[in-house]
């Protein structure tokens, strides 16, 4: 009979030693997460926006200030304010007077290896592509990863053509790859040789990405030109 | 008295060599292994694991006694996960650079086997002074381990070391290193190494031993 | 919004991004586990299925967490929602089918510490994947992590007849292995696009 009773009282003390650890480890760690997270928050924040602000001047070497735009379907392009709320969105770039230099956006597919993030500049004065920067990437080290740095390769995109057609909602010839030296047209990507579907994978990015906002951004000019 | 300071400093020199968790424990590599490609990001994964497992050990063992043996496992992941959220979002604000090469790999430290291995196995068993040795030991020995493999792959695959080139400008990088197949290669070389040394030892050791009973036999 | 087509992700997940030959995780099993076909397909299956259940946990996880704006309780959630997973289906499989039981034996609870669980859960996370994609994603790692798994219960099979150095034998001899079918797989690159 004792020795019920005794088994008993263990048992019942064992049970709330089990919540108690628990529960307290559990509160404490997530005092120290969250403390963390909201330390290292405005720290964070600030370098995503440096980061995005370089590359943003780097594929539009004229600007010096920048604004986020908000587009949808129904109501055109309008400012964000603060931080960035998600896709789909695009970076005007405006020169010292104010005046709209082009646009920054950015676009993403996938390429050799695994998926690859870009930014490229477009000047609607030219109805071309000025630049892109490479934001991330996992091609092959060596041979896919020139798309990065390869000077030849990057010159395609000085005055890339995208022009739009006689149909203001399409662009008069899609961007295309052709083989390293038989780029003839300003519209062509010429690939790099032993590179050939990373090269591929970036025209058919800014192809894809091109066709979607070049009209819509000539559309909407006026807006674009008023943000600041 | 003696006798404690020995096993203090064995503590710590264990997980350097003899006890190395990534050449003789042959633990812990899964996670790490993949972001090894380059010196500066093995270090900077090994002494991330490193801080994780000194931290993780040094609060189960000051809890050993508090923490009933039912929940004990669930415990130690709730704390080891509590710390590699934080290193996860220090290192964001520190680099984002190492951030973006070292990626979702920060988050599964939590999962390196090593971790709750020493917490399970020392942490929950000794005083908290041994088992920051202990954590210090394993930590450094993974770091170091990890730094190896990484060192070796950023060597021969890209001709430099933390990004400063090392051959001349004719060298033909070994492309395959920076590939995952040369992180398997590369452990598997220095595993073949450390087999080697071991088995030169024994055998020296043996013939020694053997020499000994021979001398006393006479 | 994640833009991939379900079938390039299923063959990036199964073949050129393997998640054992390509990322490393799951290397445990993959090199612990006995070197038995039988075994060997027996914890694929069994890993594909847990991947299925987290991804979609994952998943419902996120979409929660972002709700309440608690993106730093992640990886503590996950690990739980994992470490249960692999508990239900435990049980559900010890209730309904003893066999199959028995035939996995330590496996299971093994698999809560397989990376390429958790690594599955937070890649997907920050590809944000579509829920259609999740499950396709779960389906392509499981699919190829089992195909790693019994490539190399096979090849260790001959090699246990073979006769190799003393030095190699062991996990060195694995390891090597296992870098050669990597390397077959890099042949896969390109697959997907």
């Amino acid at each position: 009979m004792s020795h019920a009773v005794e088994a008993a009282r263990p048992a019942q003390t064992s049970a709330w030693h089990m919540y108690r650890a628990m529960v307290s480890v559990g509160v404490v760690c997530g005092l120290l997460i969250v403390g963390v997270f909201q330390a290292t928050l405005p720290i964070i924040e600030r370098n995503k926006a440096e980061a995005l602000r370089s590359a943003i001047f780097h594929v539009l070497p004229d600007a010096t200030t920048s604004t986020t735009f908000r587009f949808d379907e129904s109501g055109g392009f309008s400012v964000v304010k603060g931080e960035s709320a998600g896709m789909p969105q695009v970076y005007a770039g405006y020169d010292d007077d104010h005046q709209l230099v082009g646009l920054a956006v950015e676009a993403q597919g996938m390429g050799y290896q695994d998926v690859i993030r870009l930014i490229y500049g477009y000047s609607f004065v030219d109805e071309t592509i000025i630049g892109i920067q490479v934001l991330d990437s996992k091609e092959t080290p060596g041979l896919g990863d020139k798309i990065e740095n390869d000077p030849e390769f990057l010159a395609n995109f000085e005055r890339l053509d995208v022009s739009l057609g006689e149909d203001p909602s399409a662009l008069a010839r899609a961007i295309v790859p052709v083989r390293h030296g038989n780029k003839t047209h300003p519209w062509e990507v010429d690939g790099i040789t032993g590179a050939t579907i990373s090269s591929k994978a970036i025209a058919s990015i800014l192809d894809g990405s091109a066709q979607y906002w070049v009209p819509r951004i000539r559309r909407n000019l006026e807006a674009l030109q008023g943000g600041e | 008295m003696a006798a404690s300071t020995k096993s203090s400093t064995d503590d710590f020199i264990k997980g350097l060599w003899k006890e190395n968790p990534v050449f003789v424990q042959v633990l812990g590599m899964c996670p790490a292994l993949a972001v090894s490609n380059s010196a500066r990001n093995a270090l900077a994964m090994g002494l991330a694991t490193a801080f994780v497992l000194v931290m993780s050990n040094v609060v189960v063992s000051s809890l050993r006694h508090f923490i009933p043996k039912e929940v004990r496992i669930a415990t130690y992941i709730l704390v080891i996960a509590t710390f590699v959220t934080l290193v996860d979002y220090v290192i964001q604000a520190i680099s984002l650079d190492l951030y973006k090469a070292l990626g979702a790999f920060i988050s599964l430290i939590v999962v390196n086997c090593l971790i709750l291995g020493r917490a399970e196995a020392f942490a929950s068993k000794n005083t908290v002074a041994r088992s920051t040795l202990d954590g210090l030991g394993m930590g450094i020995g993974f770091a170091f381990a990890l730094f190896s493999i990484g060192a070796v792959r950023e060597i021969f695959g890209a001709g430099s070391l933390f990004g400063t080139q090392l051959f001349h400008d004719r060298f033909q990088d070994w492309v395959v290193m920076i590939l995952p197949s040369g992180g398997f290669f590369t452990l598997a070389a220095w595993l073949l190494l450390f087999n080697w040394v071991k088995q030169r030892r024994t055998k020296t050791q043996g013939d020694s031993t053997l020499a000994l009973s021979e001398g006393a036999a006479r | 919004m994640n833009q991939e087509s379900l079938w390039s992700i299923l063959i990036n997940a199964s073949l050129v991004n393997n998640f054992v030959l390509a990322y490393f995780l799951g290397i445990c099993p993959f090199l612990g586990v006995s070197s038995k076909l039988d075994t060997a397909t027996r914890m694929g299956g069994a890993v594909t299925f847990v991947m299925l259940v987290s991804s979609i946990c994952a998943f419902g996880i996120q979409a929660v967490l972002v709700a309440i704006d608690a993106p730093y309780l992640k990886l503590i959630s996950f690990i739980a929602v994992i470490a249960s997973t692999v508990q239900l289906v435990e049980m559900f499989i010890k209730k309904f089918s003893p066999t199959l039981f028995r035939a996995l034996g330590i496996f299971l609870p093994l698999i809560t510490t397989n990376c390429a669980i958790l690594g599955l859960a937070l890649f997907q996370t920050n590809k944000g994947y579509s829920f259609v994609q999740c499950i396709v994603y779960a389906l392509g790692a499981g699919a190829g992590f089992t195909l790693a798994l019994v490539l190399m219960a096979g090849l260790r099979e001959k090699l246990e007849l073979a006769e190799v150095p003393d030095v190699t034998k062991g996990t060195a001899m694995a390891l090597m292995l296992a870098g050669l079918l990597s390397v077959t797989f890099m042949g896969f690159g390109g697959l997907g696009g």
